[in-house]
């Protein structure tokens, strides 16, 4: 009983995300809107952690494999892909360790440069 | 038994399952960053459907159900970054600074790349997107008259690039704090990159989904701006 209570509670955050993207008009996906609701929750102890932690490391840990499906289509997206995947992949590529980089070594910096200050 | 295939709903699941399987085994054995279970098993599905001639659509007919979990998934991401909250007040500045920092290059890295390559403004906005969670970047896409295709593509391919290049850019470039590990992998490769902070540890992991969540909502609020640039 007590995964199947952990899982009812993730699914209705699930479902009011979902009521809340019908609602509202922009494009932020139920799971954005479900964390959010989420976490404000926890923050306000309308749901204990404990009354979701197992569930929810059991999700978490399964992640990956969640985007199996997902991937394996972008084989059905080759042909509109294939003239210009080269362009677009170099783009990819770069773009994705400039963001990495530059987020993880400004964050670092600051991180650093305020322990110092403190010392 | 390609007409078995057709009507399993069990058979997407358990090639999907299998498949990582291998690609966890074969981590084991070889360390490979490239060898990442989920490109691994990624590779081998398309290698197997594309072999016995079976659509993509039968494939997904089952395994659409391992997807059904993504939503509940990332609202649980609530539960560490909640355990993070300490940390997280503790290092704000941090924090925000990091997440724009990112935000802006990844803006300013395609916006010079398309200029570089000639791509059409239709391109442009198609790709602005990649870095944030595929329903975010897909709403942000179609709104700007992208091609959405091409955005979940991208999308896709900068997830999976990103988690199996995160270890080796963090050794190369120095980047030891768990805070910016975290930061980085969500910010720039979304919840596929926040699988693989949830592997380096909580502090990465919460980190990871919570530049994902502000990733994506700057996005939306900021995207027609930067849309206007070329």
């Amino acid at each position: 009983m007590r995964y199947l209570k952990q899982f009812t509670i993730i699914l209705l955050i699930s479902l009011v995300g979902e009521i809340l993207k019908a609602v509202l008009p922009l494009p932020i996906p139920a799971s954005v809107y479900g964390l959010i609701i989420m976490l404000i929750c926890l923050c306000t102890k309308v749901i204990r952690i404990n009354q979701i932690k197992d569930a929810s490391l059991f999700l978490i840990e399964i992640m990956p494999v969640m985007f199996i499906p997902p991937a394996v289509g972008l084989s059905d997206a080759w042909p509109t892909l294939k003239p210009i995947f080269i362009p677009v992949f170099i783009t990819v590529v770069v773009t994705t360790i400039l963001v990495m980089v530059v987020t993880g070594r400004v964050t670092q910096f600051v991180i650093r440069r305020g322990g110092n200050n403190k010392q | 038994m390609i007409t078995f295939f057709e009507t399993s709903l069990f058979f997407g699941v358990s090639i999907s399952l299998i498949a990582y399987f291998i690609g966890v085994v074969i981590k084991r054995r070889v360390h490979l960053a490239i060898l990442n279970p989920l490109l691994v098993a990624v590779v081998l599905v398309i290698i197997f459907i594309n072999i016995f001639d079976i659509k993509y659509d039968t494939y997904n007919e089952g395994a659409k159900y391992l997807s059904y979990l993504l939503t509940p998934a990332t609202v649980c991401l609530a539960v560490p970054l909640y355990e993070q909250l300490k940390l997280l007040r503790k290092n704000i500045k941090a924090v925000i600074l990091g997440i724009l920092s990112g935000i802006l290059a990844n803006i300013l890295g395609i916006f010079f790349l398309s200029k570089l390559f000639g791509f059409t403004h239709e391109l442009y906005v198609t790709l602005l997107p990649k870095s944030i969670t595929t329903a975010i970047g897909m709403g942000v896409s179609s709104e700007l008259g992208g091609i959405v295709t091409i955005t979940v593509a991208a999308i896709t391919i900068t997830g999976i690039l990103g988690n199996v290049i995160a270890e080796g850019v963090f050794k190369i470039f120095g980047i030891k704090e768990p805070v910016a590990k975290g930061l980085a992998l969500g910010n720039s490769a979304h919840a596929v990159g926040t699988a693989k902070a949830m592997e380096l540890g909580t502090i990465e992991g919460a980190m990871s989904s919570l530049a994902v969540a502000v990733a994506g909502l700057l996005t939306v609020l900021t995207a027609s701006v930067f849309a206007q640039m070329m």
